[in-house]
């Protein structure tokens, strides 16, 4: 819970008030990506991510 | 005060202690895990770092992550949306990795941080700003109590620039240029089009230019980069993928210029020099019409820099001599490893709100040797335990018997005192060779390193010497600086010589030290000073008594690929690995003739190729 708060702070802060719906969205629906696993692009592209 | 600073999980992760504002310790994650630009949690580096205090985690004042992840999130997100729906692949590449650890770093690294002390306080967590950590680890350090600082890399959080003042210890960042307009990106591009690694084929991008012409110079302006009187611009995102794409460059990119992107171990061809001179020229020219502007607007006479871009020596050395700022200071871990020793200099002073003192001598780095060392007793007990079989000197002994085998022609791997901070080997992790030997360069390349034949070797230089041999008269500790080999000292090339086009250009010995004089005459000098590595000094001068020349070919202690070594052991495996024919570890001389040959290693295909 520390984390939403601490996020929420910080985009109130930005007054990134438009990626906040966003936020909330992809960290809802966070828990059907998690499985997933990332891939290594990292020699085709700068550590952009 | 005791502040532990942390760089880790995109590249090169590090750990650097400072005390009472002063680095103490600091060393980059791969050295000790022995995997090139390792991005893990530096756990061994942190380990180092304490032990060299005897305090634990729990005692210290602070630690400081470098940059903010926060804001990185909030850059991802917007490129996306600003290039949607192209960028949905990467997006999809990118959130799971968010989404399962990057956004949760904080709690992620005060885990990380209670697993090595379970005392640790996650409240005593800061974060820094990326290009705020850059700048304060190329002012804080620097021998000046005012500056300019110019910070430029690949990205950070937003910024890609940045321009701060430096005074005392206040220091504020006056000037920033964003995503994803990069003159870091930009170099990368070129990199990766001319079929280097991105993040670490940049240094043999810069090499390869002195071969080429700068042919497309105005072609890269044109088109690429608009390019204002002060230095700022802005690139044009249709002849790039790197915001939505899984590459730096795309087909229209090609077109311009012609051809496709070099596969990497393809035949390099004078087209990729020609591209390489290009962009190195254009790079001169963004960060000279920076400066140029810097410097009238802010009428500061003195300059630091950091950032990945500030290792591009060549820029570096053009910027000096243009003469606009009287001193020149480059943090020696220009790259986000120093971002580590950045952030928590500027939690000492502008956090804790601490004076300072500024640095007398050359600076506060000590000389970058900053990593581990290892007592005479206990570089014996490592050596005996791994086999070598090893003479024993007292300290002229080992120097004579050094210079012996640099006269002799001899790769010698040198291994003193404690580990460089930085990617450069500065004489305490290095392999050694005469740079009188018109046969050296390609030696070492080939058969010691494993590398690229058309890859420059730097030259280390007794610093009360350098003005006789190089076009610099400035100190250069830290290999960041190019200068040219002194008229006198070169060689008058025929006309068929000068003729000669790209590579061939190599084989032509071109002044009295041809191992280090590159194809345009320029040499990345390391100025070695006694005050800051005695023994290394002392090395060159013995040399300069036998030969009367104060130069030797100074590189990297590793192959191809390969952390620079870390350990006595690690210094062994590379000489059995590779055609060192001689290696000096503290006191003891070891000689390749006189080992097991049961303990030669296949080393060449040990390593990922860089």
């Amino acid at each position: 819970m520390s984390f939403l708060r601490e996020i929420t702070e910080f985009l109130l802060a930005r007054k990134k008030y438009w990626l906040i719906p966003i936020v909330v969205m992809m960290v809802v629906m966070g828990g059907l990506v998690v499985l997933t696993k990332g891939s290594a692009v990292a020699p085709f592209i700068y550590t952009l991510f | 005060m005791r502040i532990l600073g942390i760089s880790a999980y995109y590249h090169d992760s590090a750990a650097a202690l400072v005390v009472d504002g002063v680095p103490f310790a600091a060393a980059q994650e791969e050295r000790f895990t022995r995997v090139k630009h390792d991005a893990g949690f530096p756990a061994q580096a942190i380990g180092y770092c304490l032990a060299q205090t005897g305090l634990k985690l729990s005692q210290l004042d602070a630690v400081v992550f470098y940059e903010k992840p926060f804001v990185k999130f909030e850059r991802l997100l917007e490129t996306y949306l600003s290039v949607a729906p192209r960028g949905f692949r990467q997006f999809l590449t990118a959130m799971p990795l968010w989404l399962r650890e990057k956004l949760f770093q904080k709690s992620l690294l005060g885990d990380e941080l209670k697993a090595l002390d379970a005392e640790f306080d996650p409240a005593k967590l800061l974060f820094s700003e990326h290009h705020l950590s850059h700048a304060a680890s190329a002012f804080y350090p620097s021998p000046f109590e005012r500056a300019l600082v110019l910070t430029l890399d690949g990205v950070g959080e937003w910024p890609t620039s940045s321009v701060a003042l430096g005074n005392g210890a206040a220091l504020d960042i006056v000037k920033e240029l964003h995503f994803p307009h990069s003159l870091g990106l930009l170099y990368s591009a070129f990199t990766h089009y001319a079929g280097f690694k991105v993040n670490s084929g940049e240094y043999k991008l810069m090499g390869l230019a002195p071969y080429g012409r700068p042919a497309h110079t105005q072609t890269i302006l044109d088109h690429l980069v608009d390019l204002k009187p002060d230095g700022s611009f802005r690139l044009d995102q249709r002849y790039f993928d790197y915001m939505g794409g899984f590459t730096m460059t795309n087909a229209r990119f090609e077109a311009l210029f012609g051809e496709p992107a070099r596969a990497g171990e393809a035949q390099l061809t004078p087209f990729h020099m020609d591209i390489a001179a290009s962009i190195q020229a254009v790079t001169e020219e963004v960060v000279l019409r920076m400066t140029r502007s810097l410097a009238a607007e802010t009428g500061e006479r003195n300059l630091c820099l950091a950032g990945g871009v500030a290792l591009n020596c060549v820029a570096n050395g053009k910027i000096l001599r243009d003469g606009r700022f009287d001193k020149v200071w480059v943090q020696p871990a220009s790259g986000d490893a120093g971002g580590a020793l950045g952030a928590a200099l500027a939690a000492h002073h502008r956090e804790f709100g601490k004076p300072r003192t500024v640095a007398t001598g050359l600076d506060g780095m000590a000389g970058a040797y900053l990593g581990p060392a290892f007592a005479p007793d206990e570089i014996a007990g490592r050596l005996r335990a791994v086999g070598a079989v090893f003479e024993e000197h007292d300290e002229a002994g080992m120097l004579a018997q050094t210079v012996e085998g640099l006269v002799a022609g001899k790769a010698v791997g040198w291994f003193q005192g404690r580990m460089e901070f930085g990617p450069r080997a500065l004489g305490g992790r290095s392999i050694l060779g005469d740079p009188r030997s018109p046969s050296m360069q390609k030696t070492l390349n080939l058969r010691v390193k494993f590398r690229e034949s058309f890859r420059p070797f730097a030259p280390a230089v007794l610093a009360e010497d350098v003005g006789d041999w190089f076009e610099h008269e400035d100190v250069s500790p830290y290999m960041l600086m190019v200068a040219e080999v002194r008229r006198e000292r070169r060689r008058t090339m025929t006309a068929a010589e000068e003729a000669l086009f790209g590579i061939d250009k190599l084989n032509v010995a071109r002044s009295e030290i041809p191992a280090v004089t590159h194809v345009d005459y320029s040499a990345r000098l390391q100025t070695v000073h006694a005050e800051t590595n005695p023994r290394f000094h002392g090395l060159l001068s013995g040399f300069k008594a036998a030969t009367g020349c104060p130069v030797l070919v100074n590189t990297s202690f590793n192959v191809r690929g390969e952390p620079i070594v870390c350990t006595p052991e690690d210094a062994f495996r590379c000489f059995m690995g590779s055609d060192i024919e001689m290696l000096v570890v503290g006191t003891c001389v070891l000689r390749k003739e006189r080992q097991d040959p049961a303990l030669a290693l296949d080393y060449t295909s040990r390593f990922e190729l860089d």
